[in-house]
């Protein structure tokens, strides 16, 4: 995310001033532009007004779709509702102020979003798209019948008075043209800033992160469907205006503002101009609009303009995936990154004015290993799993665990493929309900609490396969677990910066140099080294600063230099810290355990320090096979 | 209370109309099932086999050619985007192959305006079937009766395909692991186009069939497809008998709704949607666990 930021950072534009990198000062020389261009294309001002409803319209959707991932097929069920509304408000005279009509049909709009998120937020994506799509169905089909009352129905509403605006004495009306234009534009400008500001913020990154990587934002803590819900409600907001505005620029209101059509076209314009550019949607808009109005008057093929606007859908999701900006952004910072590559260390320097402050921070690994000192046996329990049985329909994965970790030991969990331990570890961080047993963390009984809430206590795990953010920088996925530290499972704070939170850049600065990650700190993760990868799925999970960790298989596919380096970052963690750890690999296990426990089988095999360990028969049993063993008969 | 001979009436719709969405439901099911894609196509292949049914009719003026030709072209139609298109997004992102799906779909919906124009087109009831059965109290178009013989039909072929075949046995292990499937060696493409052509042959089936009951126009299938999203998130998404579970009671519930109101039945149908979607989110034959 924040490309337009990064890009900016990167950039020959670096040297310009402030107000000529705001990406609303080149909106506004669009929106100045726009008109006359049109003008020229043998368009008119109406078109351009046309464009910017359509343009705000894809705002909205663009953080639903482009930032939170959610693709809505019903956006015209908001659309249409600010639009009746207002029409019906200012035509029946319950109001007379456009402005207010226009604020009580957003409101609407997203009162209505919250009830289609309850409804169409239960369930992953696919329900999403469809229960969106039934939803926009259905509005349709009410405006037609049921609200037919109230919507005018087939007619729909027309009389919708022009916006009146009062200078002094006189009273100035705003009529389609260039004074309808203008006040767009100054609407438009106005909310994309809003959307800008929106989506580099703390929110947005969660946003973005939940697109990503849903199961892993949950577990750092963040409430998903707060998220999701906050989305959608904002995209209808969006919705709302920009139906409101159609009805008043054309004085009218029509069934066709509740219908599929007007769903798809803000979907299928997104994604022509650029999905998660805030501005694609309006260049979208402006393509799809003065393409249909074109290809409208050319004889014989005029029928077909939604077919080759179709075709050119078809095209942007097969050949052009990130849309026209989208692909024009790529390939702008792919030039950048090459021309800048030299200077790539001096690029991931932290911001001027948070250096010192890091300089402070010192590589406190070395000092720091030596004085972890092994708990003894009368240390209070952490977390414990009691009498633990798990069953999957006939299969019995767990039977009779039980497993306590003592307050800030590392404790290792062995066993051989299939002896339930990844299974333990899914119970111990309240992500599986077990049959049968509790789970106690200090006081308290956390069995099935979900991870976000496990996450929100102290319970924290690292995953065996690795549970990144591929697209986002290592900076940008450290954020994620410590902006759920700093502000909770949710919070709508839209107008905060992400950068310059100095006491985060602070903890991202020490958590990357603990993992010898600082030097990459700005590189996109989806180029890092696997070794690199596995230390920042490590780093995230201490990020949420855990009072136990899990680890599982922390080592797996490490080659032996990345193995060493592992190991003393567990080492390190493991300071103040309880730590659980499942690992295949023996070596590591016994030099790292205070003591280990093995399971066997889905049962409790034996627990002890690793000298009692290697000792044990049983142990050597299990994983060799018995000694006694006769060849089959 | 409304007379008996109309309920019953009504309930004789619900039973045709069941069945075409049971078998619109399905081909949506089992794609999505096995292939783990929504295919937002689906509405428009109905329409284009609607379309298609109705040409091979006026052409050749044999409605059993026309069921044929017209579902196998349908099948055919499905069977290429699949090939060229579709198959290069099984590992995309479900939003990836929702839009493609949906973009194809509009390409096919737009392509059928294009050469018919918007104005609806009837398909004439087949001379055999064009008259009236005594059933009870009432008497019900024979046609009605034997696009419900043909519903039922197509299910049984479906039911047999998917728990009597090999195939079916590959599809349905596919359902629970694809990632098995491949290992064992099966040529997971073919299975694949062969699972989608199956999904599409049932939509194709019913467009067809239901040509001479409602009037052929380009958003025909969109109405369709919203029901049948419907049928199937009622039914549980990717079973095949939580589909034809799903439209007999979406059938129904239109239907009946439609004795007091019609304007309220869509909202009745949605709203019995949202009630299993809050008592049982996974739908009501739905398997747990299932995304």
């Amino acid at each position: 995310m924040n490309d337009s930021v990064n890009a900016a950072a990167a950039s020959p534009m670096s040297r310009w001033p402030a107000w000529a990198r705001l990406p609303e000062t080149w909106i506004v020389l669009a929106l100045a532009a726009m008109p006359f261009a049109l003008l020229q294309a043998g368009g008119s001002v109406d078109t351009a007004i046309r464009i910017l409803i359509w343009g705000l319209f894809g705002l909205g959707f663009d953080i639903l779709f482009g930032y939170a991932g959610l693709l809505s097929f019903g956006q015209a069920a908001f659309f249409g509702a600010g639009g009746f509304v207002a029409a019906y408000l200012l035509i029946s005279g319950a109001v007379s102020s456009v402005l207010l009509a226009t604020l009580i049909g957003i409101a609407v709009a997203m009162a209505l979003s919250v009830l289609v998120g309850w409804v169409s937020l239960r369930r992953v994506g696919i329900y999403f798209s469809m229960i969106t799509f039934a939803i926009g169905e259905l509005a349709h089909f009410m405006q037609n019948s049921v609200l037919s009352r109230w919507t005018g129905g087939d007619n729909g509403l027309p009389g919708v008075p022009f916006p009146r605006l009062k200078f002094g004495e006189r009273m100035v009306e705003i009529a389609p043209g260039w004074g309808m234009y203008v006040m767009l534009a100054v609407i438009f400008v106005a909310t994309f800033w809003f959307a800008r500001r929106l989506v580099q913020s703390p929110f947005g990154h969660v946003l973005n992160a939940m697109r990503i990587n849903p199961d892993r934002t949950l577990a750092v803590g963040h409430h998903l469907q707060r998220y999701k819900m906050a989305a959608l409600v904002v995209s209808a907001a969006y919705s709302g205006l920009a139906g409101a505005m159609l009805g008043v620029f054309q004085s009218y209101i029509g069934p066709d503002a509740v219908s599929l059509e007007t769903s798809s076209q803000v979907v299928m314009q997104t994604v022509i101009g650029g999905v998660r550019t805030l501005v694609g949607p309006l260049v979208g808009a402006a393509i799809w609009i003065f393409l249909r109005d074109v290809l409208q008057q050319i004889p014989g093929i005029g029928g077909a303009w939604k077919l080759i606007l179709g075709a050119l859908f078809v095209l942007a999701v097969t050949v052009m995936r990130r849309g026209i900006v989208g692909e024009i952004r790529h390939w702008h910072r792919q030039r950048t990154a090459r021309a800048i590559a030299g200077a790539a260390v001096a690029a991931a320097a932290p911001p001027r004015d948070l250096a010192p402050a890091i300089d402070t921070v010192q590589p406190i690994r070395a000092s720091t290993a030596a004085t972890r000192v092994a708990p003894g046996a009368g240390a209070p329990v952490a977390i414990e799993a009691r009498d633990i049985r798990m069953q999957f329909g006939g299969l019995v994965a767990l039977e009779q665990v039980n497993l306590a970790v003592r307050t800030g030991e590392i404790m290792g969990l062995i066993g051989p493929n299939g002896a339930g331990k990844s299974t333990l570890f899914k119970i111990m961080t309240g992500e599986l309900r077990p049959t049968a047993g509790d789970v106690v963390f200090g006081e308290r009984t956390i069995t099935g609490i979900g991870v976000r809430e496990a996450c929100r206590i102290g319970v924290s795990k690292s995953y065996q396969i690795v549970q990144v953010y591929p697209e986002l920088t290592a900076r940008e996925n450290l954020y994620v677990p410590i902006l759920a530290r700093q502000r909770g499972a949710f919070r709508f704070d839209v107008l905060r910066t992400l950068r310059g939170n100095r006491a985060m850049e602070e903890e991202v600065e020490r958590a990357l140099r603990v993992m010898e990650l600082h030097e990459r700190c700005d590189v996109t993760v989806s180029e890092m080294a696997y070794g690199e990868k596995r230390r920042l799925e490590i780093a995230i999970a201490l990020a949420t600063e855990p009072q136990v960790l899990l680890l599982d298989e922390p080592l797996a596919g490490l080659s032996p230099a990345e193995r060493v380096q592992v190991v003393q970052v567990i080492r390190h963690a493991a300071v103040g810290r309880t730590v659980l750890i499942v690992e295949h690999d023996m070596d590591a296990v016994f030099e790292l355990a205070d003591r280990i426990t093995m399971l066997h089988m889905g049962r409790n095999l034996v627990t002890g320090t690793p000298a009692e360990i290697r000792d044990n028969a049983a142990v050597h049993t299990a994983y060799l096979g018995a000694r006694d063993e006769r060849p089959a008969a | 209370m409304p007379p008996t001979a109309l309920i019953l009436s009504q309930v004789f719709h619900g039973l045709v109309l069941g069945g075409m969405l049971a078998l619109v439901g399905s081909g949506l099911t089992i794609i999505l099932g096995t292939l783990g894609l929504v295919n937002f196509a689906h509405g428009a292949l109905f329409t284009f086999a609607a379309y298609a049914g109705w040409i091979v009719y006026e052409q050749t003026g044999s409605y059993l050619v026309a069921l044929v030709i017209g579902a196998l072209l349908t099948c055919a139609l499905g069977l290429a985007i699949e090939r060229t298109l579709i198959s290069r997004f099984y590992q995309r992102p479900h939003e990836d192959q929702i839009l493609l799906t949906f973009g194809l779909g509009i390409v096919i919906t737009e392509a059928l305006r294009w050469q018919f124009g918007g104005v609806g087109k009837t398909m004439p009831v087949p001379e055999l079937l064009s008259g009236a059965l005594r059933v009870g109290p009432i008497i019900y178009p024979e046609y009605r009766l034997a696009v419900f013989g043909i519903a039922a039909l197509a299910l049984l072929g479906c039911y047999l395909l998917l728990y009597h075949s090999r195939l079916g046995l590959i599809v349905r292990a596919a359902i629970e692991d694809t990632v098995m499937v491949r290992m064992l060696g099966l040529r997971a493409s073919r299975i694949r186009s062969m699972v989608f052509g199956l999904g599409v042959l049932a939509v194709g089936v019913a467009g067809v069939a239901l040509g001479p009951i409602v009037s052929i126009y380009p958003d025909v299938g969109a109405r369709f497809m919203v029901h049948s999203f419907v049928v199937v998130v009622i039914g549980g998404l990717g079973s095949f008998p939580g589909a034809i579970l799903g439209g007999f009671v979406a059938g129904q519930i239109q239907t009946l709704t439609s004795i007091f109101d019609p304007a309220y039945s869509d909202l009745m149908l949605f709203l019995v949607m949202v009630i299993i979607l809050a008592v049982r989110p996974r739908g009501l034959l739905g398997v747990e666990g299932r995304q």
